[in-house]
């Protein structure tokens, strides 16, 4: 099955994000407050490996498994689109303690009631699909 | 070995196993970004029929979908199979500021006064897990990304506006955190 590979990774990642407590409401908080370095070491952890992973794959021309160039797609240059959706994202992760990846994790380890940002979480995506036009990029 | 996995994992592991995640992604010829799924599910749902934004090919995004279920089994494992069931082990100082806000010391890995289902079907812990969830959803399409597309994916491929959502995530997170978080507990 083709689809194998991305249950096991993603299940590589449920175990690991549920393991290092980085699915926890508290550690964002913790996060949030300076209180403690858990959550900067693992995201800076996985930046540096990040930059050398990306920095090796773009010096010597990798390619991936079908034998394709390995592309990475710049983002779109703008200040507010970043700015300003960024903000909203960073006022409802420190409500909720939850990104969008911990929160599906969360519903493997029988969180229930994280359903309800899930639905949230679906219902903003869609609105924000609706009125995009009208707002600044 | 269970029980020596069953504790919780150092943060350098987890950094470790999330680049390496990015670089299987990768070599699969995909690129680490989760809340894509939330703009595909809405096209899966037919949304694409009155908003143009969800009218695009949903099923190559299959993949990412199928790396959502594999988030959900991974959770599901370590809950089931490699948890000691104990309490996350935050600092004394993060434990003090939230008492102070009237949220006890953690008894597993989220609050009981807003996770549990008591608390979640008060109007209250509703509206924080519904409004929350919306900001995350509204804001991570806004910005074009979230915590994986952003500050993984895009600070790795050194994205100038990467980093300015992480700023805004920054922003946003604190003024939650100092602002309204004493305002609504």
């Amino acid at each position: 099955m083709k689809g194998l590979k991305f249950i096991l990774a993603g299940i590589l990642f449920g175990i690991v994000m549920s393991k290092s407590e980085a699915i926890s409401w508290f550690r964002i908080q913790e996060m949030f407050r300076f209180q403690s370095f858990h959550m900067y070491g693992i995201i800076g952890t996985a930046v540096v490996l990040g930059i050398i992973i990306t920095y090796v794959i773009k010096k010597y021309k990798l390619r991936d498994f079908q034998g394709n160039p390995i592309v990475f797609i710049p983002k779109e240059k703008s200040v507010p689109r970043y700015l300003i959706g960024g903000t909203i994202f960073g006022l409802g992760w420190a409500l909720t303690g939850a990104c969008p990846g911990p929160m599906f994790v969360n519903i493997g380890f029988q969180y229930w009631s994280i359903l309800i940002a899930v639905v949230g979480a679906i219902a903003g995506t869609f609105l924000y699909g609706a009125i995009k036009d009208s707002l600044p990029h | 070995m269970i029980e020596f996995l069953s504790q919780p994992w150092p943060w350098y592991t987890s950094g470790i196993v999330i680049a390496l995640v990015m670089l299987i992604l990768l070599f699969f010829g995909k690129s680490f970004g989760f809340s894509s799924n939330l703009r595909t599910i809405c096209a899966a749902c037919g949304a694409g029929k009155t908003v143009k934004f969800f009218d695009f090919d949903w099923r190559a995004q299959t993949w990412n979908l199928l790396f959502l279920v594999g988030a959900i089994l991974g959770g599901f494992i370590a809950s089931e199979f490699l948890s000691n069931g104990e309490a996350v082990q935050i600092s004394q100082a993060t434990i003090q500021d939230l008492s102070a806000l009237g949220i006890s010391a953690p008894e597993g890995i989220q609050p009981e006064e807003i996770f549990s289902l008591e608390s979640a079907f008060s109007l209250k812990g509703f509206l924080i897990l519904l409004l929350g969830g919306f900001a995350v959803g509204f804001g991570a399409r806004y910005a074009g990304g979230c915590t994986s597309g952003h500050a993984i994916s895009g600070i790795s491929n050194l994205q100038l506006p990467s980093l300015i959502a992480v700023v805004g995530f920054f922003i946003g997170g604190l003024f939650t955190t100092w602002v309204l978080m004493p305002l609504i507990f």
